[in-house]
Protein backbone atom coordinates (compact mmCIF):
# COMPACT_ATOMS: atom_id res chain seq x y z
CA UNK A 1 0.00 0.00 0.00
CA UNK A 2 2.77 2.07 0.54
CA UNK A 3 5.04 1.57 -2.07
CA UNK A 4 2.57 2.02 -4.97
CA UNK A 5 1.14 4.96 -7.09
CA UNK A 6 -2.53 5.33 -6.45
CA UNK A 7 -2.65 8.01 -9.13
CA UNK A 8 -1.69 5.37 -12.02
CA UNK A 9 -3.24 2.87 -10.42
CA UNK A 10 -6.50 5.89 -11.09
CA UNK A 11 -5.81 5.86 -14.21
CA UNK A 12 -7.78 3.22 -15.35
CA UNK A 13 -10.63 5.19 -14.41
CA UNK A 14 -9.42 8.80 -15.15
CA UNK A 15 -7.41 9.51 -17.86
CA UNK A 16 -3.75 10.73 -16.98
CA UNK A 17 -4.55 14.09 -18.98
CA UNK A 18 -7.17 14.86 -16.63
CA UNK A 19 -5.38 13.94 -13.54
CA UNK A 20 -2.54 16.31 -14.85
CA UNK A 21 -4.87 19.45 -15.94
CA UNK A 22 -6.10 19.48 -12.49
CA UNK A 23 -2.29 20.21 -11.05
CA UNK A 24 -1.81 22.50 -13.81
CA UNK A 25 -5.54 24.14 -12.81
CA UNK A 26 -4.21 24.32 -9.11
CA UNK A 27 -1.26 26.21 -9.67
CA UNK A 28 -2.87 28.59 -11.94
CA UNK A 29 -5.58 28.72 -8.66
CA UNK A 30 -2.35 29.59 -6.54
CA UNK A 31 -1.09 32.15 -8.45
CA UNK A 32 -4.16 34.11 -9.60
CA UNK A 33 -4.93 33.85 -5.88
CA UNK A 34 -1.83 35.00 -4.39
CA UNK A 35 -2.13 38.22 -6.95
CA UNK A 36 -5.85 38.79 -6.17
CA UNK A 37 -4.85 38.62 -2.39
CA UNK A 38 -1.51 40.93 -2.80
CA UNK A 39 -3.97 43.07 -4.44
CA UNK A 40 -6.75 43.24 -2.41
CA UNK A 41 -5.25 43.65 0.56
CA UNK A 42 -2.39 46.26 -0.53
CA UNK A 43 0.28 44.19 1.49
CA UNK A 44 2.87 44.65 -1.45
CA UNK A 45 2.06 48.20 -1.47
CA UNK A 46 2.14 48.49 2.02
CA UNK A 47 5.10 46.35 2.42
CA UNK A 48 7.36 48.62 0.19
CA UNK A 49 5.72 51.95 1.33
CA UNK A 50 6.87 50.84 4.93
CA UNK A 51 10.35 49.76 3.26
CA UNK A 52 10.70 53.58 1.70
CA UNK A 53 9.38 54.95 5.04
CA UNK A 54 12.20 52.92 6.98
CA UNK A 55 15.09 53.45 4.89
CA UNK A 56 15.04 57.32 5.27
CA UNK A 57 15.66 56.76 9.30
CA UNK A 58 18.84 54.81 8.51
CA UNK A 59 21.92 55.49 9.30
CA UNK A 60 23.70 53.23 6.93
CA UNK A 61 23.50 51.83 4.01
CA UNK A 62 23.63 47.90 3.78
CA UNK A 63 26.21 46.56 1.10
CA UNK A 64 25.26 43.62 -1.39
CA UNK A 65 26.78 41.48 0.39
CA UNK A 66 25.84 42.19 3.43
CA UNK A 67 21.86 41.53 1.83
CA UNK A 68 22.84 38.33 0.51
CA UNK A 69 24.37 37.27 3.83
CA UNK A 70 20.88 38.49 5.31
CA UNK A 71 18.68 36.66 2.61
CA UNK A 72 20.53 33.23 3.63
CA UNK A 73 20.30 34.13 7.14
CA UNK A 74 16.47 34.77 6.25
CA UNK A 75 16.39 31.45 4.32
CA UNK A 76 18.35 29.55 7.03
CA UNK A 77 15.90 30.80 10.13
CA UNK A 78 13.12 31.98 9.08
CA UNK A 79 12.15 29.91 5.53
CA UNK A 80 13.74 26.49 6.82
CA UNK A 81 13.30 26.17 10.22
CA UNK A 82 10.56 28.91 11.03
CA UNK A 83 12.71 30.62 13.56
CA UNK A 84 10.42 33.54 13.55
CA UNK A 85 8.16 31.22 16.14
CA UNK A 86 8.83 32.17 19.50
CA UNK A 87 7.07 29.16 21.09
CA UNK A 88 8.76 25.95 20.56
CA UNK A 89 5.84 23.74 20.21
CA UNK A 90 4.51 26.14 17.66
CA UNK A 91 7.34 26.06 15.79
CA UNK A 92 7.50 22.24 15.71
CA UNK A 93 3.79 22.14 14.22
CA UNK A 94 4.66 24.34 11.71
CA UNK A 95 7.97 22.29 10.46
CA UNK A 96 5.73 19.49 10.55
CA UNK A 97 2.99 20.77 8.94
CA UNK A 98 5.50 23.32 6.29
CA UNK A 99 7.17 20.29 5.40
CA UNK A 100 4.07 17.50 5.15
CA UNK A 101 2.83 19.95 3.15
CA UNK A 102 5.70 20.60 0.99
CA UNK A 103 6.82 16.59 -0.02
CA UNK A 104 3.11 15.78 -0.31
CA UNK A 105 2.28 17.64 -2.79
CA UNK A 106 5.68 17.71 -5.14
CA UNK A 107 5.43 13.61 -4.59
CA UNK A 108 1.70 14.33 -5.75
CA UNK A 109 2.44 16.47 -8.56
CA UNK A 110 5.82 13.74 -9.46
CA UNK A 111 3.39 11.34 -9.70
CA UNK A 112 0.91 12.46 -11.65
CA UNK A 113 3.15 14.33 -13.93
CA UNK A 114 6.16 11.88 -14.26
CA UNK A 115 4.50 8.59 -13.63
CA UNK A 116 0.97 8.62 -14.56
CA UNK A 117 0.24 4.90 -15.91
CA UNK A 118 0.95 1.65 -14.88
CA UNK A 119 3.52 1.50 -17.61
CA UNK A 120 6.09 3.61 -16.16
CA UNK A 121 6.94 2.20 -13.12
CA UNK A 122 6.71 4.45 -10.26
CA UNK A 123 10.07 4.55 -7.85
CA UNK A 124 8.52 2.89 -4.47
CA UNK A 125 10.41 6.18 -2.59
CA UNK A 126 7.99 8.47 -4.10
CA UNK A 127 4.62 6.94 -2.69
CA UNK A 128 6.55 6.17 0.70
CA UNK A 129 7.18 10.29 0.52
CA UNK A 130 3.25 11.06 -0.15
CA UNK A 131 2.42 8.86 2.57
CA UNK A 132 4.98 10.43 5.42
CA UNK A 133 4.00 13.43 3.74
CA UNK A 134 0.37 13.03 4.66
CA UNK A 135 1.03 12.07 7.97
CA UNK A 136 3.61 14.81 8.86
CA UNK A 137 1.16 17.17 7.55
CA UNK A 138 -1.88 15.41 9.54
CA UNK A 139 0.09 15.20 12.71
CA UNK A 140 1.60 18.38 12.96
CA UNK A 141 -2.17 20.30 11.79
CA UNK A 142 -3.53 18.19 14.29
CA UNK A 143 -1.93 19.11 17.29
CA UNK A 144 -1.80 22.94 16.20
CA UNK A 145 -5.93 23.03 15.65
CA UNK A 146 -6.48 21.25 18.53
CA UNK A 147 -4.08 22.59 21.25
CA UNK A 148 -1.51 25.32 20.11
CA UNK A 149 -4.02 27.38 17.86
CA UNK A 150 -4.46 30.73 19.83
CA UNK A 151 -8.22 30.76 19.59
CA UNK A 152 -7.66 26.90 21.97
CA UNK A 153 -4.61 27.98 23.87
CA UNK A 154 -5.00 31.83 24.77
CA UNK A 155 -8.39 32.64 24.51
CA UNK A 156 -10.15 29.51 25.66
CA UNK A 157 -12.40 28.64 23.23
CA UNK A 158 -13.59 25.05 22.05
CA UNK A 159 -11.58 22.99 19.34
CA UNK A 160 -14.74 22.78 17.10
CA UNK A 161 -15.34 26.45 16.86
CA UNK A 162 -13.42 27.75 13.54
CA UNK A 163 -13.33 31.13 11.34
CA UNK A 164 -13.15 31.74 7.74
CA UNK A 165 -9.65 32.14 8.79
CA UNK A 166 -9.20 28.95 9.57
CA UNK A 167 -10.08 27.94 6.01
CA UNK A 168 -6.10 27.15 4.99
CA UNK A 169 -5.63 24.99 8.06
CA UNK A 170 -9.06 23.19 7.81
CA UNK A 171 -8.60 22.24 3.97
CA UNK A 172 -4.93 21.12 4.48
CA UNK A 173 -6.43 18.96 6.98
CA UNK A 174 -9.41 17.09 5.10
CA UNK A 175 -6.44 17.09 2.15
CA UNK A 176 -4.06 14.95 4.17
CA UNK A 177 -6.98 13.28 5.86
CA UNK A 178 -9.22 11.62 3.32
CA UNK A 179 -5.92 11.41 1.29
CA UNK A 180 -4.51 9.03 3.64
CA UNK A 181 -7.72 7.36 4.31
CA UNK A 182 -8.55 7.06 0.53
CA UNK A 183 -5.39 5.31 0.70
CA UNK A 184 -5.70 3.20 3.56
CA UNK A 185 -9.47 1.76 1.82
CA UNK A 186 -7.26 0.86 -1.33
CA UNK A 187 -7.24 3.90 -3.58
CA UNK A 188 -9.68 3.63 -6.36
CA UNK A 189 -12.15 5.85 -7.48
CA UNK A 190 -14.50 6.08 -4.09
CA UNK A 191 -15.66 8.65 -1.65
CA UNK A 192 -12.62 9.09 -0.28
CA UNK A 193 -11.04 10.03 -3.28
CA UNK A 194 -13.75 12.41 -3.80
CA UNK A 195 -13.42 14.33 -0.83
CA UNK A 196 -9.64 14.22 -1.04
CA UNK A 197 -10.19 15.93 -4.73
CA UNK A 198 -12.74 18.30 -3.11
CA UNK A 199 -10.69 19.73 -0.16
CA UNK A 200 -7.68 20.12 -2.16
CA UNK A 201 -9.68 22.31 -4.83
CA UNK A 202 -10.60 24.32 -1.92
CA UNK A 203 -6.94 24.48 -0.39
CA UNK A 204 -5.58 25.71 -3.74
CA UNK A 205 -9.10 27.34 -5.08
CA UNK A 206 -9.40 29.67 -1.60
CA UNK A 207 -6.53 31.08 -1.57
CA UNK A 208 -7.82 34.40 -2.02
CA UNK A 209 -9.59 33.84 1.34
CA UNK A 210 -7.19 31.59 3.23
CA UNK A 211 -3.90 32.41 4.72
CA UNK A 212 -2.69 30.47 1.64
CA UNK A 213 -0.55 33.22 0.10
CA UNK A 214 1.22 33.73 3.95
CA UNK A 215 4.24 31.67 2.55
CA UNK A 216 4.69 34.14 -0.19
CA UNK A 217 4.59 36.83 2.11
CA UNK A 218 6.72 36.23 5.41
CA UNK A 219 9.91 35.53 3.66
CA UNK A 220 9.99 38.99 2.36
CA UNK A 221 8.52 40.59 5.62
CA UNK A 222 11.39 38.54 7.67
CA UNK A 223 14.24 39.91 5.10
CA UNK A 224 13.15 43.65 5.78
CA UNK A 225 12.51 43.22 9.54
CA UNK A 226 16.49 42.17 9.31
CA UNK A 227 16.89 45.08 6.93
CA UNK A 228 15.83 47.52 9.21
CA UNK A 229 18.33 46.37 11.86
CA UNK A 230 21.39 46.44 9.76
CA UNK A 231 20.72 49.67 8.53
CA UNK A 232 20.07 51.53 12.10
CA UNK A 233 16.40 52.66 11.47
CA UNK A 234 14.84 50.03 13.47
CA UNK A 235 11.64 51.00 12.98
CA UNK A 236 11.85 53.29 15.81
CA UNK A 237 12.74 50.99 18.38
CA UNK A 238 15.36 51.30 21.21
CA UNK A 239 18.70 50.59 20.63
CA UNK A 240 20.37 46.68 21.73
CA UNK A 241 22.47 48.08 24.97
CA UNK A 242 25.30 46.76 26.30
CA UNK A 243 25.16 47.11 29.77
CA UNK A 244 28.31 47.30 30.80
CA UNK A 245 29.69 50.12 28.34
CA UNK A 246 30.99 52.87 30.53
CA UNK A 247 29.01 55.04 28.21
CA UNK A 248 25.84 53.44 28.55
CA UNK A 249 26.15 53.95 32.40
CA UNK A 250 27.24 56.85 32.21
CA UNK A 251 23.91 58.55 29.99
CA UNK A 252 21.65 55.79 32.30
CA UNK A 253 22.91 55.70 35.61
CA UNK A 254 20.27 53.80 37.34
CA UNK A 255 22.15 50.62 35.47
CA UNK A 256 24.93 50.63 37.71
CA UNK A 257 23.30 51.85 40.50
CA UNK A 258 20.94 49.39 40.42
CA UNK A 259 22.00 46.45 38.74
CA UNK A 260 26.03 46.85 39.24
CA UNK A 261 28.78 47.60 36.94
CA UNK A 262 28.55 44.14 35.52
CA UNK A 263 24.73 42.82 35.47
CA UNK A 264 24.44 38.96 35.40
CA UNK A 265 22.14 37.18 33.16
CA UNK A 266 18.74 37.52 34.58
CA UNK A 267 17.50 34.47 33.48
CA UNK A 268 14.23 33.89 31.40
CA UNK A 269 11.15 35.84 33.49
CA UNK A 270 8.19 35.12 30.78
CA UNK A 271 9.68 33.12 29.27
CA UNK A 272 9.94 30.19 31.73
CA UNK A 273 7.31 28.90 31.50
CA UNK A 274 4.20 28.88 29.65
CA UNK A 275 0.78 30.67 30.45
CA UNK A 276 -1.21 28.11 32.24
CA UNK A 277 -4.86 30.02 32.27
CA UNK A 278 -7.36 27.54 30.60
CA UNK B 1 -1.22 55.51 26.69
CA UNK B 2 -3.30 53.03 25.64
CA UNK B 3 -1.87 50.09 23.78
CA UNK B 4 -2.59 48.73 19.84
CA UNK B 5 -1.09 46.58 17.68
CA UNK B 6 1.02 46.31 14.58
CA UNK B 7 -0.62 43.65 12.51
CA UNK B 8 2.34 43.03 10.30
CA UNK B 9 4.85 42.17 12.86
CA UNK B 10 2.33 39.90 15.32
CA UNK B 11 2.26 36.30 14.56
CA UNK B 12 -0.85 35.86 16.74
CA UNK B 13 1.37 33.86 19.37
CA UNK B 14 -1.48 34.93 22.20
CA UNK B 15 1.29 36.08 25.21
CA UNK B 16 -0.33 39.33 25.20
CA UNK B 17 -4.18 37.69 25.28
CA UNK B 18 -3.14 35.76 28.11
CA UNK B 19 -1.18 38.80 30.17
CA UNK B 20 -3.95 41.25 29.59
CA UNK B 21 -5.28 42.05 33.15
CA UNK B 22 -8.10 44.24 31.91
CA UNK B 23 -8.92 41.09 29.11
CA UNK B 24 -9.21 43.18 26.31
CA UNK B 25 -6.08 41.70 24.15
CA UNK B 26 -7.69 39.78 21.96
CA UNK B 27 -7.14 37.94 18.64
CA UNK B 28 -9.12 39.40 15.44
CA UNK B 29 -11.29 36.45 14.28
CA UNK B 30 -10.98 37.44 10.67
CA UNK B 31 -7.19 37.85 10.78
CA UNK B 32 -5.76 36.37 13.41
CA UNK B 33 -3.97 38.61 14.86
CA UNK B 34 -3.92 40.51 18.48
CA UNK B 35 -5.64 43.77 19.00
CA UNK B 36 -7.17 45.95 21.93
CA UNK B 37 -11.11 45.01 21.91
CA UNK B 38 -11.45 48.42 24.01
CA UNK B 39 -8.57 50.80 24.53
CA UNK B 40 -10.49 53.38 26.81
CA UNK B 41 -10.48 50.22 28.97
CA UNK B 42 -6.84 49.92 29.04
CA UNK B 43 -5.25 50.26 32.54
CA UNK B 44 -2.07 51.64 30.85
CA UNK B 45 0.18 48.71 32.57
CA UNK B 46 1.78 48.17 29.28
CA UNK B 47 2.17 44.26 29.94
CA UNK B 48 1.00 43.20 26.32
CA UNK B 49 3.87 45.54 25.28
CA UNK B 50 6.44 44.42 27.03
CA UNK B 51 5.52 40.91 26.90
CA UNK B 52 5.12 40.43 22.86
CA UNK B 53 8.50 38.69 21.62
CA UNK B 54 8.13 40.60 18.42
CA UNK B 55 7.55 43.90 19.28
CA UNK B 56 4.16 44.25 17.62
CA UNK B 57 2.72 46.27 20.50
CA UNK B 58 2.98 49.78 21.41
CA UNK B 59 1.44 52.55 23.11
CA UNK B 60 -0.39 55.91 21.59
CA UNK B 61 1.18 58.63 23.84
CA UNK B 62 -1.40 61.29 25.22
CA UNK B 63 -1.35 64.84 22.59
CA UNK B 64 0.05 66.82 25.40
CA UNK B 65 3.21 65.00 25.55
CA UNK B 66 3.50 63.61 22.12
CA UNK B 67 1.77 64.79 18.98
CA UNK B 68 0.44 62.89 16.71
CA UNK B 69 2.82 61.19 14.38
CA UNK B 70 5.06 60.63 17.40
CA UNK B 71 6.45 56.54 17.59
CA UNK B 72 6.68 55.32 21.07
CA UNK B 73 8.52 52.08 20.66
CA UNK B 74 9.55 49.73 23.79
CA UNK B 75 12.52 46.68 23.87
CA UNK B 76 12.38 44.16 26.34
CA UNK B 77 14.99 41.97 27.33
CA UNK B 78 14.63 39.78 29.67
CA UNK B 79 18.36 37.79 29.87
CA UNK B 80 19.96 41.79 30.83
CA UNK B 81 16.78 42.47 32.67
CA UNK B 82 16.00 45.65 31.50
CA UNK B 83 13.44 47.67 29.51
CA UNK B 84 14.40 50.13 27.00
CA UNK B 85 11.90 52.69 25.57
CA UNK B 86 12.09 55.20 22.72
CA UNK B 87 9.87 58.53 22.52
CA UNK B 88 10.12 59.94 19.16
CA UNK B 89 8.52 63.39 18.07
CA UNK B 90 6.82 63.69 14.52
CA UNK B 91 9.22 66.24 13.83
CA UNK B 92 12.30 63.04 14.21
CA UNK B 93 14.50 65.63 15.99
CA UNK B 94 12.88 65.14 19.46
CA UNK B 95 14.17 61.84 20.14
CA UNK B 96 14.56 60.22 23.78
CA UNK B 97 15.75 56.90 24.84
CA UNK B 98 15.20 55.36 28.37
CA UNK B 99 16.89 52.52 29.98
CA UNK B 100 15.46 50.97 33.25
CA UNK B 101 16.45 47.85 35.39
CA UNK B 102 12.91 45.33 35.56
CA UNK B 103 14.99 43.19 37.97
CA UNK B 104 18.38 43.81 39.60
CA UNK B 105 17.96 40.41 40.95
CA UNK B 106 17.36 36.98 38.51
CA UNK B 107 14.19 36.29 37.51
CA UNK B 108 12.85 33.46 40.40
CA UNK B 109 15.38 33.59 42.94
CA UNK B 110 15.19 36.03 46.00
CA UNK B 111 11.26 35.24 46.06
CA UNK B 112 10.43 36.31 49.60
CA UNK B 113 8.73 33.46 51.79
CA UNK B 114 6.21 35.12 52.85
CA UNK B 115 4.30 32.00 54.44
CA UNK B 116 7.89 32.61 56.59
CA UNK B 117 6.76 35.45 58.06
CA UNK B 118 5.23 35.38 61.42
CA UNK B 119 1.50 36.42 61.50
CA UNK B 120 0.17 39.90 61.54
CA UNK B 121 -1.12 41.07 65.25
CA UNK B 122 -4.64 42.12 65.57
CA UNK B 123 -3.07 45.72 66.71
CA UNK B 124 -1.60 45.61 62.81
CA UNK B 125 -4.59 44.29 61.10
CA UNK B 126 -6.49 46.67 62.59
CA UNK B 127 -4.19 50.02 61.69
CA UNK B 128 -4.64 52.16 58.24
CA UNK B 129 -1.19 50.87 57.44
CA UNK B 130 -0.41 48.27 54.50
CA UNK B 131 1.55 45.17 54.55
CA UNK B 132 4.99 46.60 55.68
CA UNK B 133 4.58 50.39 55.75
CA UNK B 134 5.81 51.95 56.82
CA UNK B 135 9.11 50.51 55.83
CA UNK B 136 8.34 49.27 52.42
CA UNK B 137 7.34 53.28 51.15
CA UNK B 138 10.39 54.40 53.83
CA UNK B 139 8.39 56.57 55.76
CA UNK B 140 10.27 54.93 58.92
CA UNK B 141 13.60 56.81 56.93
CA UNK B 142 12.80 60.49 58.04
CA UNK B 143 9.36 60.62 56.22
CA UNK B 144 8.05 60.21 52.83
CA UNK B 145 11.11 60.87 50.31
CA UNK B 146 10.47 63.49 47.72
CA UNK B 147 12.44 64.98 45.36
CA UNK B 148 12.93 68.11 47.52
CA UNK B 149 13.96 65.86 50.72
CA UNK B 150 16.45 64.32 48.38
CA UNK B 151 18.11 67.22 46.83
CA UNK B 152 16.73 66.46 43.53
CA UNK B 153 15.07 69.04 41.45
CA UNK B 154 12.92 67.87 37.88
CA UNK B 155 14.96 68.92 34.85
CA UNK B 156 14.13 68.74 31.45
CA UNK B 157 14.64 65.44 29.96
CA UNK B 158 15.67 63.52 33.18
CA UNK B 159 13.13 60.88 34.65
CA UNK B 160 13.26 60.25 38.41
Amino acid sequence: MFTSNLFSELSASISPSIMQGYIVLMVLLVMGGTILDMMHKKSAQYFFENAKKASKSAKRTVGAGEKASLAASVLVNEVLTSGEFSNPRRRLSHLLTMYGTVIFVVTTAIMILCYPTPATPTPALLPQLWHLGALMLAVGGYWFWLFIRVDVSAEGLPWFRFERADLFILSLLATSTFALIWSFTGGGLTVFFALFVLSSTVLFGGVYWSKFAHMFFKPAAAFQKRIIMADGSRENLPPEYDLTDPEVQRKFPDIPMYMGKNPPNMGLCIKAERAKHY
Amino acid sequence: MPTFVYMTRCDGCGECVDICPSDIMHIDKKLRRAYNIEPNMCWECYSCVKACPHQAIDVRGYADFAPLGHSVRVLRDEEKGTIAWRIKFRNGKKDMELLAPITTKPWGKHIPKLAELPAPSKEMRDSQLLFNEPKYIRMDDGGLHTLQSNGLEIKEGVQY
